[in-house]
């Protein structure tokens, strides 16, 4: 498993907070095929995106095989102020699991 | 208190995860489960129906869709739904013509803007359509993106 990154920037401006993450992950359809062998490369994809500030869900992504492979999200909410930590984890279709924290600036 | 807050909510999601991921819930079960039924749908119609619960939404001009006309790379098309609504609950994108027609939906928190923005893939050139829930009713917006593999044309 190629390393479980998730790379986080939440800017504070105005009282609205801007969260953008990137995590790296293959994202992989389930319908490509492995050029040599012929053989179908099994689906591997984030399934859920939780976004957390202070406890609460802020968003929750629900994820198909049609996002990019290493997705990007962005997403905007109020309630937010400097220094807070912000928590951004999915989870895949085979079990796995990342999180990351973040510090809004 | 700040260090009480997170290890609950450290505790919740991950708890979530575990038992999504074994299997053990069913998507109505639980609040923001994966909804697997809508992507096993191969309709628009059924993968809205079963996400966000109905699939009769009326189209609507305050729902602002950035996308390319023409897209070059159909494995990265970048999207941002944004709309001013207020109380919007969930927002789902859907890609007519993908194998599976609904690329994500997502449930927003009280505080979260109607603002998201993701990179997805499209198979050919299609209609994209956003569907936002506000107040319980369900507002739909289409844009037609270009998909040009390859340089094959469209």
């Amino acid at each position: 498993m190629a390393k479980k990154k998730i790379r986080i920037r939440a800017k504070l401006k105005g009282d609205v907070t801007e969260v953008k993450a990137l995590m790296s992950h293959p994202m992989e359809t389930g319908l490509r095929k492995n050029k040599k062998t012929g053989e179908k490369i099994p689906a591997h994809f984030i399934k859920e995106v939780t976004c957390e500030h202070k406890g609460n869900q802020v968003i929750v992504a629900n994820w198909g095989v049609a996002i990019s492979k290493n997705p990007y999200l962005a997403f905007r909410f109020t309630g937010a102020a400097k220094g807070d930590t912000i928590k951004v984890s999915w989870n895949d279709n085979k079990g796995e699991s990342a999180s990351a924290e973040a510090t809004i600036k | 208190m700040k260090r009480r807050s997170f290890l609950k909510g450290t505790v919740t999601s991950s708890m979530l995860g575990v038992a999504a991921s074994a299997g053990l819930l069913t998507p109505q079960s639980v609040l923001a489960a994966w909804p697997k039924a809508a992507f096993d749908a191969k309709t628009v119609d059924g993968g809205m129906e079963a996400a966000l619960g109905s699939s009769s939404a009326s189209e609507s001009g305050d729902i602002k869709i950035k996308a390319p006309d023409i897209a070059e790379n159909g494995a990265v098309v970048p999207i941002t739904i944004s709309t001013n609504m207020p109380d919007v609950d969930a927002i789902a994108v859907f890609i007519e013509k993908n194998p599976v027609p609904i690329a994500c939906s997502y449930d927003l928190g009280a505080t979260t803007k109607g603002f998201i923005s993701c990179r997805v893939k499209m198979g050919k050139t299609s209609d994209l359509i956003a569907v936002v829930r506000s107040g319980g009713k369900l507002y739909s917006a289409k844009k037609m993106v270009k998909v040009t593999i390859g340089g094959c044309g469209g």
